[in-house]
């Protein structure tokens, strides 16, 4: 019974936790005039998907008023590539400053560190010049795309490095004995140790990237924006009555996928979180 | 022979290993640290709507420490930074400490405290903006308890609204501070604990002789993180209170982004874009370095 106090202490700090969750599905599920008339914390009197319809395929965003589902799929053809390329050239990345090691090899991991912490402010303005003068300018693809590629490539290659530098060298160089070269190596050596650190570094490029709103709202325009940029235009928007129920619906669709990959494989996106700055 | 054929054969291999980084180092070198350079001769210039290179020395400058809300920006910063950092951290050590009782249904209650992690500042900030409006949120549900004259509406009120930023960012992190100081209280060796309980130490001083000393590198890094997250705090805050009431929940990020893309005031945007990276060197640096250091 000593350990009541701490169970109790979890439990509510469990429930704060959930509690917004919690009013966004109940919110979601109810009419306005329940809304207006029953409180927050009240369950739905019968569960009215009207919000969700809505919110999904005819709610006014900007200029469309199609709902959030373009933006939902901008949001996955961001993505996809996106993860994809960064993770693949991170795992190459990683490869070489671990196990060809040359010399400036230390110099470069400490200007990739510097650049996961930088705030990206300083990089706006440039890279907004630089996109007009692509002539990519307030496109998802491949404008937005490329950004994303760009700043998630210092992440990616310092999660690879992280790990890569557990793999014992001395199967490089047997590998290297046996007549193996470069591409070789990293093919029947390292990609089949790596499973784990792909998963990592897959699910930490997707969380981040479908979450950002930063680079979405500076880079693109109107129909070309990815899904948080939506919901925020849509939460925005002033009409005669506020429909929070659609709010609420449009918000949970735009953190579905991520919450979906975090009850799926947690245990990966933990590691991602503590494993890129505990361990180093 | 054989020695120098491998070296060879090495070094083949060390040029394509090397042609197969370069592209990584030169995006780096040009699309961070070259915009940076980029950004500092726009901070110089008379650039508003449209980059100039028209040289006007430290006006913008001027400009901007001349500017109130620039100003307030900086406050809410320090206010909202100050409070984030320390409470999340608290927050996350003693979750982190309850769940290192050997405590059953610890997955679930990691789960749970997590999620938030999971989920986008923009939706968070949705989320709590419909929690904290006063009509119906919780000074709404504290009303319907019967305390009909409770007052919370601080989201309303230019001189309170920072602190709901302070809550909202709490709620999504802390469980990412639980994660870290868990992570950390697992890295104690058993031993120095056991051999402290033998010498007859309880619980309490275990933790304040013991264990708390030992976690000192979690904190520096829970440190950097959560300082990090402050200072980059931007979608969260512009879901929730739109940088409002007026501009009382302005942070620097909302500022640079307000200056640069709304008002055509570049150059002001600039400057206030290198205070920014300033503050992160100052307060963030140091420690990554270090940091780094130990490890490498």
């Amino acid at each position: 019974m000593r350990r009541l106090p701490i169970y109790l202490l979890l439990t509510l700090a469990a429930l704060f936790f959930l509690l917004p969750l919690y009013i966004m599905l109940v919110t979601s599920f109810k009419t306005m005039p329940e809304i207006y008339n029953q409180g927050i914390l009240a369950l739905p009197r019968q569960f009215d998907l009207y919000a969700w319809r809505h919110a999904w395929s005819g709610a006014t965003i900007g200029a469309s008023n199609q709902g959030i589902h373009p933006f939902f799929i901008n949001s996955f053809e961001l993505v996809i590539p996106a993860v994809i390329i960064s993770t693949a050239i991170g795992a190459i990345n990683g490869y070489i400053l671990t196990h060809w090691r040359f010399r400036g090899a230390n110099i470069i991991f400490y200007l990739l560190l510097l650049g996961t912490v930088f705030p990206f402010q300083i990089i706006l303005l440039p890279m907004a010049w630089v996109q007009g003068k692509l002539h990519i300018a307030g496109t998802l693809i491949p404008g937005l795309v490329m950004v994303h590629i760009i700043y998630g490539l210092a992440f990616t290659t310092l999660f690879f490095r992280n790990y890569y530098v557990g793999i014992p060298h001395d199967l490089v160089r047997a590998a290297r004995v046996d007549g193996a070269g470069f591409f070789r190596i990293f093919w029947r050596v390292m990609l089949p140790l790596s499973t784990p650190i792909i998963m990592v570094t897959a699910i930490w490029q997707f969380t981040m990237i479908w979450n950002n709103f930063l680079f979405g709202v500076v880079f693109t325009n109107s129909d070309q924006q990815p899904v948080t940029v939506a919901i925020n235009d849509l939460v925005d928007t002033v009409t005669s009555v506020h429909m929070w129920n659609v709010d609420m619906a449009a918000a949970l669709i735009a953190a579905i996928p991520t919450l979906v990959v975090y009850l799926l494989a947690g245990k990966y996106f933990v590691r991602g979180l503590t494993g890129g700055a505990v361990k180093g | 022979m054989a020695h120098s054929l491998m070296q060879r054969v090495g070094g083949k291999d060390q040029v394509i290993a090397g042609l197969m980084l370069s592209p990584t180092v030169l995006a780096a070198i040009f699309f961070i640290y070259a915009f940076i350079l980029w950004t500092v001769w726009l901070s110089l210039t008379r650039s508003t709507i449209l980059p100039s290179n028209h040289f006007i020395g430290l006006a913008n400058y001027h400009d901007l420490f001349g500017s109130s809300r620039w100003w307030r920006s900086l406050s809410n910063l320090g206010i909202f930074g100050g409070l984030y950092v320390a409470i999340s951290m608290a927050i996350g050590l003693l979750l982190a400490i309850l769940l290192d009782q050997r405590i059953r249904g610890e997955r679930l209650f990691q789960v749970v405290f997590l999620y938030p992690m999971a989920i986008s500042a923009v939706v968070t900030g949705v989320a709590w903006r419909w929690l904290l409006d006063p009509n119906f949120g919780v000074q709404a549900i504290v009303r319907s308890l019967g305390f009909t004259h409770f007052q919370f509406a601080w989201i309303d009120d230019p001189n309170f609204a920072i602190y709901t930023v302070v809550i909202a960012a709490v709620w999504q992190t802390s469980g990412f501070m639980m994660a870290i100081f868990l992570a950390g209280l697992r890295g104690i060796s058993p031993d120095i604990v056991k051999a402290a309980r033998i010498d007859g130490a309880g619980t309490l001083r275990i933790y304040r002789r013991v264990i708390l000393p030992n976690l000192a590198p979690t904190f520096f890094v829970a440190f950097i993180l959560s300082a990090g997250l402050a200072i980059k705090a931007f979608g969260l805050i512009i879901a929730l209170t739109g940088g409002g009431p007026g501009y009382s929940t302005n942070v620097p990020t909302i500022f640079m982004y307000v200056f640069s893309f709304e008002r055509g005031e570049m150059g002001v945007g600039a400057a206030s874009a290198l205070i920014m990276l300033a503050i992160m060197m100052v307060v963030v640096v140091p420690f990554v370095i270090l940091d780094a250091r130990r490890k490498v």
